[in-house]
């Protein structure tokens, strides 16, 4: 390959690798917005899933790791549901306790688990799984047929929750139950639980995106490693419209524009480095700026 | 509040701690002593109450500032620019210039999210989020480019001039923020209770779209007006640190006190004197925490599993409260 090759290659793999965890978490809260909950307690819940990864994969493989992280992030939501749907508590700063109560606990039980001197690197990981033709496409292929599995479980989700979304008859449920509660309940569906299974389900996904992060890339936890994922993962839904392709596009996006840093630096350009790591949040906000009228939320999202 | 102390209780002996141990030491730590009440709850209560302040401002208007963190750090960038360059000023003067400087860095800072939904209609819970991200690289881009130490060795600035700094109690670690905090919440508790706009405040938050229709209240200058306050204060918040407390700036300036804010403020009901009150408990269990750790070995972060707790049983009882309300007026 030539050096534009690579770096262009490098780039779109690096892409692909960022928007992955965000996609996830993306898609589990477009699910739970639908039904007109919106959960800040994701980055918390990514949190939980990233520990319970790190616990399960060491005691059992990666894909313990995986399972275990998928029920960490629904018990959590869960527990929002108890609180958000069941108490009827306001949501927003419900979900804000979840992530603050989140932190508190992944940080005890890791030092709990591991002492001061941390986790280390044995951790068992997932390997790039190269889809066999595809990932021999120049360019193209190593970027995003050669990745890790959860982002083929993320690229597969999307078409699914789609059909599940506004092909079904559960679907129109949960729709119908976030554009109009009241309405909904109507016409025969019990919108406290449907509210609760879409806050279970968008749970499980906030935990499958943690585990990503430890298991697929960086190979271990560290303390609030999501480091704001899980906000961003919010803010894609709503720049992707609160449909899966939209989410899907806005997370690419934000990948990306994120990965340009890689690009910049193999250029060797004296631009100081901050500047790429404001770049996606800066980005994101204009985004949302320019989809100005086009973003209309679930009418009833957010109201107990 | 108890009931959080009963968990974390509960949870350290479950995980094999000496729960009485861990917290008398963080009692120690808290209140044990004058020094431990002053430089370490104080001091850490001072920008919790500030930050909160604001909250409980913009909240009330109903404008969700979940970016404090983020305007806390634009006031203590300029704090620390302004700071530097005030080296031979008196010193109440140059105090003065270093806080003014942050409570407009705070406002600049505010001032994006507030033009984007004014403008565009752009959600403040996300765009106030986001910005938070910003302002933690623009600390770390200030610390090892224009502000960074005369050495260019270390990633955080030189310490500001002497007659910048705020007047310390003699003997402790607190700073006349304390003052400033006091005073803050005083004023905004006569604003909220006392005057016109205080009620506007209120009926914004309380309903938007019937303060919108009664054609009196302009909504939107409401809300604008309200998230400005809030950057203000966040701001001021940031510089108040920065001259009181750390003198340079630094990455991690804040451990996350724009996200406690919110709980301090949500736990006294958005009630400016009842933030004072909140924001000393948190700034309490903050610094216990830290006794903890040294003296039972039990993570600083696990006060944060108490401090979630105290919210979720607060929102649980206002909404078996609200609940109740309901339930009177149908029946």
């Amino acid at each position: 390959m030539t050096a534009p090759d690579v770096v262009l290659g490098g780039f779109l793999a690096a892409a692909v690798r960022v928007a992955t965890p965000l996609l996830l978490a993306a898609t589990g809260e477009t699910v739970t917005e639908r039904a007109g909950v919106i959960n800040l307690g994701l980055e918390g819940m990514m949190l939980a899933g990233a520990l319970a990864a790190t616990l399960g994969a060491s005691a059992a493989g990666p894909w313990t790791g995986l399972a275990v992280a998928v029920l960490a992030g629904m018990l959590l939501a869960a527990g929002f549901a108890a609180i958000a749907i069941g108490a009827r508590a306001d949501q927003i700063i419900a979900g804000t306790a979840l992530t603050l109560g989140a932190v508190g606990l992944t940080g005890t039980i890791y030092r709990q688990a591991y002492g001061t001197a941390g986790a280390g690197l044995a951790l068992p990981t997932l390997a790039p799984v190269p889809i066999p033709l595809l990932s021999r496409i120049p360019v193209l292929g190593p970027a995003l047929f050669a990745q890790p599995a959860p982002t083929y479980l993320a690229l597969a989700a999307l078409p699914i929750v789609w059909w599940v979304l506004f092909r079904t008859r559960p679907g129109l449920a949960l729709r119908a139950t976030g554009e109009g509660a009241a309405m909904a309940r109507a016409a025969g569906v019990r919108t406290g639980l449907v509210r609760t299974l879409a806050t279970i389900v968008g749970g499980g996904f906030a935990g499958l995106a943690g585990a990503t992060l430890v298991l697929a890339q960086v190979g271990t936890f560290a303390e609030k490693m999501t480091a704001g994922r899980g906000y961003v993962a919010i803010a894609i839904v709503v720049l992707g419209r609160w449909h899966p392709a939209g989410v899907a596009v806005a997370a690419l996006l934000f990948g990306a524009a994120t990965a340009l840093q890689y690009v910049f630096q193999s250029l060797g350009l004296s631009v100081p480095y901050q500047l790429f790591l404001m770049l996606p949040y800066v980005l994101t906000l204009l985004a949302l700026a320019g989809a100005v009228g086009r973003l209309r939320a679930p009418a009833d999202l957010g109201k107990t | 509040m108890l009931l959080g102390l009963l968990v974390l209780a509960g949870g350290l002996q479950l995980a094999g701690y000496d729960a009485p141990t861990a917290l008398g030491a963080l009692w120690q730590g808290a209140a044990g002593s004058w020094y431990a009440l002053t430089s370490a709850t104080l001091v850490r209560a001072v920008p919790l109450v500030i930050i909160g302040l604001g909250i409980a401002l913009a909240f009330r208007a109903g404008a969700l500032n979940i970016g404090a963190e983020g305007q806390f750090y634009a006031g203590a960038i300029a704090a620390a620019w302004v700071g530097l360059h005030v080296g031979g000023r008196p010193a109440g003067i140059a105090a003065t210039a270093v806080l003014l400087a942050a409570i407009l860095a705070g406002m600049a800072w505010v001032l994006v999210p507030v033009w984007l939904k004014l403008r565009f209609g752009v959600l403040e819970v996300i765009s106030t989020l986001l910005l938070n991200f910003v302002a933690e690289s623009l600390v770390s881009l200030m610390v090892q480019g224009p502000l960074q130490e005369a050495q260019h060795i270390y990633p955080q600035s030189d310490s500001i001039a002497a007659a910048a700094r705020l007047p310390l109690l003699p003997g402790t670690r607190l700073h006349a923020g304390l003052l400033l905090a006091l005073v803050a919440a005083a004023a905004l508790w006569y604003v909220f209770a006392r005057t016109l706009w205080g009620f506007r405040l209120h009926a914004v938050g309380a309903g938007a779209r019937a303060a919108e229709i009664s054609g009196r209240i302009d909504v939107r200058r409401v809300g604008a007006v309200a998230l400005l306050g809030s950057g203000a204060l966040a701001g001021l918040a940031g510089g108040v640190e920065l001259s009181g407390v750390s003198y340079a700036l630094f990455q991690n300036l804040s451990p996350g006190y724009g996200f406690t804010a919110i709980a301090v403020a949500l736990l006294a009901r958005l009630h400016p004197l009842g933030v004072v009150a909140t924001g000393i408990l948190f700034g309490a269990l903050e610094a216990g925490a830290g006794a903890m750790q040294r003296d039972a070995g039990v993570p600083a972060v696990a006060v944060y599993v108490v401090e979630a707790v105290v919210i979720v049983v607060v929102l649980l009882a206002e909404a078996s409260a609200r609940r109740a309300t309901a339930a009177r007026v149908t029946a």
